[in-house]
């Protein structure tokens, strides 16, 4: 439980220090155990990723909790500023990120902040598929001296990881050629049962977990598109700055000829409601996200 | 204060006017709001704070966090006298080689943090607040800011966080120049009472003169105000303080002069006649 794991770590890391504006879902029982080093400001995210940057700068390691919409966006300029620029090793956690808001609608929508935290020098992005991944990843992340924004997702382990984490390294679950599925987070079960899906009907699949997007695993990236014949990206985040945007960069870059299809939100908030029916509404269950690669494979496949 | 202590720590101020005058030329600077809390800077640096140049990176000093920022020329001027900086880097000032600019930034011994966007570093001074305090340790931390700089709601946030957190190691110093950029103060969005918000938000709160030593004096031996609150200072100074052909003037907050005008102020900081400027009016904000 990521919870434990963070009392875990505190207790071996004297200069760990847990912090929230009041978001306490995931830290519920950490204040008796931390004592002053669980530190809440209340509702003010701003004041919050300011006085972890302070904490930074006297060397502890702040783990700063906020819902991931106004951690990233009400605060973006005390990240951007204080915590960006003195590249102090502040680790900001951001709660409910993408489909994971559910029913709260748009106002707690975070589907741009990938394109927010990757868009300043010096941050790094993680976005965890699960608990297991999240807390993998956290140990490495909160060892790591530069400034990191967590994707926080503590959902039920999604597969099976059996590639060990490190820092910009993607987790390729299956090998195939006809179609590379790039995606993070809390979409991973549906790709991978979309995988299984299209690999029933005899597409070949290529699932790849990308763990973090900032440092990007470049090479899985161009081996998926010297490899295979399309590239999907499959994102809970808006079209615009995210994983497909990332992907676009890093061929066009490279000046690769490829097929990119990118499933994201395109220019507009999700229907809020329990993740199941988001899911299914927005065509992002693994039936779904099958259905819609295969679309987009017929044609190519023909020629 | 002794009257002789109150001589040397005028003669420092005046030099570090001097300096601020000299960083008029070549670009120029924020000099409204440097002159005003100039004497604010040279007390502070010289009576008050645990810091001196062999000392920047201790972790029992005091720490002074500029959060107004764009008085940092001030701030130049006064490390540069108490031996922080050689005099000598001064005649960088915006010169790319260094990194004497028009904010504050870490690369400058004795800088604590960069600014320039208002509202930062009572956040920032918080975390350090509370870290002193985590670690048991006796040091305090003052924050300068700006009495525009109060408009911002990342201040009132810090300052219902700062008395929730009863982080009696902290001070906030207001230099209530009592003009913004562009305007008075009270006339955009009025301040007044400052000293009753601040103690309406569970701070200790005091008065006093920005410009009189033997004032400051008074006011900062008396910190902490309270037990287990925050302490605010409201300096009350006089933005262009120095130079009577600036003072209190809504449109020379930046002043770009000339080697000739910079001549001219010196003369006028020094007793002189009041210089009339011809040079464009530079609005930066």
């Amino acid at each position: 439980m990521y919870e434990h794991f963070l009392y875990e770590i505190a207790q071996a890391n004297p200069d760990l220090v847990v912090m929230t504006a009041e978001n306490r879902a995931a830290l519920r029982n950490l204040p008796p155990m931390l004592g002053p080093r669980f530190i809440d400001v209340g509702i003010a995210e701003q004041t919050l990723v300011g006085a972890a940057a302070g904490l930074a700068l006297r060397g502890r390691v702040p783990v700063a909790h906020a819902l991931a919409a106004f951690l990233t966006m009400r605060a973006f300029e005390f990240i951007r500023t204080d915590v960006g620029i003195a590249r102090l090793p502040v680790k900001l956690v951001g709660a409910i990120p993408g489909f994971l808001s559910e029913a709260n609608g748009p106002t707690h929508q975070a589907l741009e902040d990938i394109a927010l935290m990757r868009g300043i020098p010096s941050m790094n992005v993680f976005c965890p598929a699960d608990e297991v991944e999240l807390i993998d990843g956290m140990a490495h992340i909160l060892r790591d001296d530069a400034p990191w924004y967590v994707r926080y997702n503590a959902c039920t382990p999604a597969v099976d990881h059996r590639t060990p984490f490190a820092i910009g390294r993607a987790e390729i679950l299956s090998e195939g050629i006809d179609v590379a599925l790039l995606t993070y987070g809390c979409l991973l079960s549906q790709c991978r049962t979309a995988a299984a899906l299209l690999e029933a009907s005899g597409v070949s699949v290529r699932l790849i977990n990308m763990r973090t997007l900032k440092p990007v695993d470049e090479q899985a990236i161009v081996d998926a598109a010297r490899d295979t014949t399309l590239l999907v990206t499959v994102e809970d985040h808006f079209a615009s700055g995210g994983l497909g945007t990332i992907v676009a960069e890093i061929v066009a870059s490279r000046q690769l000829a490829v097929r990119l299809h990118r499933l994201a939100m395109e220019e507009r908030w999700f229907t809020p409601a329990l993740l199941p029916d988001v899911l299914e509404r927005e065509g992002f269950t693994g039936e779904r996200i099958a259905a819609r690669i295969r679309g987009v494979l017929a044609p190519l496949q023909k020629t | 204060m002794t009257a002789e202590a109150v001589a040397s720590l005028s003669a420092r101020a005046l030099r570090v006017r001097e300096h601020i005058i000299n960083m008029c030329a070549g670009g120029g600077c924020f000099v409204g709001a440097s002159l005003s809390c100039a004497d604010l800077l040279v007390y502070l640096y010289s009576s008050v704070l645990r810091v001196s140049p062999a000392a920047v990176s201790d972790p029992y000093r005091d720490y002074l966090f500029l959060s107004k920022g764009h008085d940092v020329p001030a701030l130049y001027g006064t490390l540069a006298e108490l031996g922080f900086i050689d005099r000598k880097r001064l005649a960088n000032h915006l010169k790319p080689h260094d990194s004497i600019y028009w904010h504050p930034n870490r690369a400058i011994p004795g800088v604590e943090f960069h600014s320039g966007s208002l509202g930062h570093l009572l956040a920032v001074a918080i975390g350090v607040a509370l870290d002193i305090r985590l670690r048991g340790d006796a040091n305090r931390v003052f924050v300068i800011v700006g009495d525009g700089e109060l408009n911002e709601g990342s201040i009132w946030e810090g300052v219902l966080v700062a008395a929730a957190q009863k982080l009696d190691n902290l001070v906030l110093v207001v230099d209530r120049n009592e003009f913004q950029a562009n305007l008075p103060t009270e006339e955009l969005v009025p301040l007044e009472p400052i000293e009753a918000k601040f103690r309406a938000f569970g701070w200790g709160a005091w008065r006093t003169d920005g410009h009189d030593f033997d004032a400051m004096e008074r006011a900062f031996r008396r910190v902490l105000f309270e037990p287990g609150r925050p302490s605010a200072v409201i300096a009350h100074t006089v933005r262009g303080k120095g130079l009577p052909s600036i003072e209190r003037r809504a449109d020379r907050w930046f002043v770009s002069a000339s080697r000739e005008e910079v001549a001219h102020f010196m003369e006028e900081l020094h007793g002189g006649a009041a210089v009339a400027m011809t040079s464009d009016v530079r609005i930066v904000r």
